[in-house]
């Protein structure tokens, strides 16, 4: 069953503000000589990066390369770490514009706009149904009607929606791992977020989940821009549509993944790739 | 691939390195078919000609296995980045090798025919000519696994003395042609001959601009410089 988002901005009505990023897509988030401090530690050095409105971004790189705390960065997940630092300006473009590092704004707000999935399922001890209303109960008021309506849509946006339709106000704990990271999606659009952020969304699941999520990645990006972290790079190769490479905390290169996975202009984003690295 | 770093994988570096030794291997048995349809044409040497038609299998099965090694790579390594090109290369080199071996067989069942028709012309242009293609196919089977894209670079530009060279040949057989008609069974093959050679150096051409592909993940322009005007030419008497 397909049923149109009634509140999804269509490409016309985005805000003038949104600038011009990456082929011929807006940048959705504009990150301009980002750094970012762990106490002593240098985490991220001096990133620039657009993350075009609904088209895919994959970081990849390896462990300890900052792409983990970039995709933080992007909901002030960070604030929860002691001794960090942020510098520069991390703009998200949209309804309203901000600095996402600014320690002024209301991350209630700043955490409707930029959802973010986990990579394990982090289902809550409730029904499927309370799992995916629970963040829109504290953003909006809605009647019975309207969340039931916006539970369907969210179900059916992370197609989840035939499997569970039937046990709505079962246990989400009843369900299959892939079932619940599918729900932990649900879950994070369901507030109607412009950008989501999937962290190794796939690394807990079996291949069929992970493809089935994949799928599913590739069908959100048309309401929503994603910024997906993966360690699996035939996985940033399916599913973006740009790819980041992360090392020791800078960006070494970013670019289409066509071209990152088939003629990448920096030798260490060669060797990484190629499985050449030391 | 003078990689600085070699692949985590052993194995996989193992693969590659076997695939660019199936490559060379391929590539000498296409050289020395080449040099030896020459000699046999140069030479009057029946045998020497009979032995590269019968070669000519192996060369065949050389480029089925390196299509199969080739395609198992990348069924089971997914390669990507410069590894990917390299696949792609040799999968694509081995047409073109596959091809000169065909062009060379060709030129001995040519010469075999040449021995048994009286023909008193000089064959040194044609000499001259199959030495120039057999010097710029064995650079370029050497640049096959380099890393320095101008090698390939070079072979791509050098076929342009090839193509003024046949352009040569052909106005020559043409105007024995012309002069005895008992030559055109002669020249004819002669003729085919040259083509073939100059076959050979567009294949040759071809693999430099998969190597080229392959180091640097970028492709050479569409344009070479090209010599072979023979498609538009006319005898002057033929106007007469």
């Amino acid at each position: 069953m397909e049923i149109a988002s009634p509140t999804m901005p269509s490409e016309a009505a985005l805000p003038a503000s949104l600038r011009q990023a990456v082929n011929g897509h807006q940048s959705r988030i504009s990150i301009r000589n980002l750094n970012f401090y762990y106490g002593e530690t240098h985490a991220l050095k001096n990133i620039n990066i657009d993350f075009p409105d609904r088209q895919t971004t994959a970081m990849i790189g390896p462990s300890g390369c900052g792409k983990s705390t970039l995709l933080r960065i992007l909901n002030r997940m960070y604030d929860l770490y002691p001794g960090q630092r942020a510098e520069g300006d991390v703009s998200l473009n949209g309804e309203t514009n901000l600095n996402i590092i600014d320690p002024g704004i209301n991350l209630n707000q700043l955490r409707r706009r930029v959802g973010m999935v986990f990579q394990k399922p982090t289902p809550f001890p409730k029904s499927i149904y309370e799992n995916v209303i629970f963040g829109v109960r504290l953003h909006e008021k809605l009647n019975k009607a309207e969340m039931d309506e916006r539970v369907e849509w969210a179900l059916t946006r992370a197609a989840l929606w035939n499997e569970a339709k039937d046990r709505l106000h079962s246990s989400a704990l009843g369900l299959s791992g892939g079932q619940q990271q599918r729900l932990c999606i649900a879950r994070s659009i369901a507030v109607r977020p412009e950008v989501l952020l999937l962290d190794e969304p796939t690394s807990a699941l079996d291949p069929i989940s992970t493809l089935k999520i994949e799928e599913l990645v590739d069908e959100l990006k048309r309401d929503f821009t994603i910024v997906i972290v993966t360690h699996n790079m035939q996985q940033a190769g399916r599913c973006a549509d740009q790819v980041g490479f992360f090392y020791l905390g800078e960006l070494v290169e970013v670019g289409p993944s066509s071209q990152i996975f088939t003629a990448p202009r920096e030798r260490k984003t060669q060797e990484y790739i190629t499985g050449r690295f030391g | 691939m003078a990689e600085e770093l070699k692949h985590m994988i052993s194995s996989f570096e193992a693969d590659l390195k076997k695939l660019r030794d199936m490559i060379a291997t391929m590539g000498g048995l296409v050289e020395r078919a080449v040099s030896d349809a020459t000699t046999a044409l140069l030479t009057h040497d029946a045998a020497l000609a009979a032995r590269v038609i019968e070669q000519d299998p192996a060369i065949d099965a050389e480029e089925r296995a390196i299509e199969q090694f080739a395609v198992r790579l990348l069924a089971l390594r997914q390669p990507v980045a410069d590894d990917l090109r390299h696949i792609i290369q040799a999968l694509k080199v081995v047409t073109d090798l596959e091809r000169v071996g065909d062009y060379a067989a060709n030129i001995a069942k040519r010469s075999i025919v040449i021995n048994q028709v009286a023909s008193s012309f000089s064959l040194s242009g044609l000499g001259q000519m199959a030495l120039l293609v057999q010097q710029n196919l064995k650079s370029c089977i050497d640049t096959v696994g380099e890393a320095d894209p101008n090698k390939a670079v070079a072979v791509w530009r050098a076929d342009q003395a090839v193509d003024d060279l046949y352009n040569t040949i052909f106005r020559e057989l043409i105007t024995y042609m012309m002069e005895d008609a008992r030559s055109i069974t002669a020249c004819t093959h002669l003729l085919f001959i040259a083509k073939n050679l100059e076959r050979i150096g567009d294949h040759t051409t071809n693999v430099a601009e998969l190597t080229y592909y392959a180091i640097t993940g970028e492709n050479l322009p569409d344009f070479r410089p090209k010599g072979d005007f023979t498609a538009g030419f006319i005898p002057e008497t033929a106007h007469d």
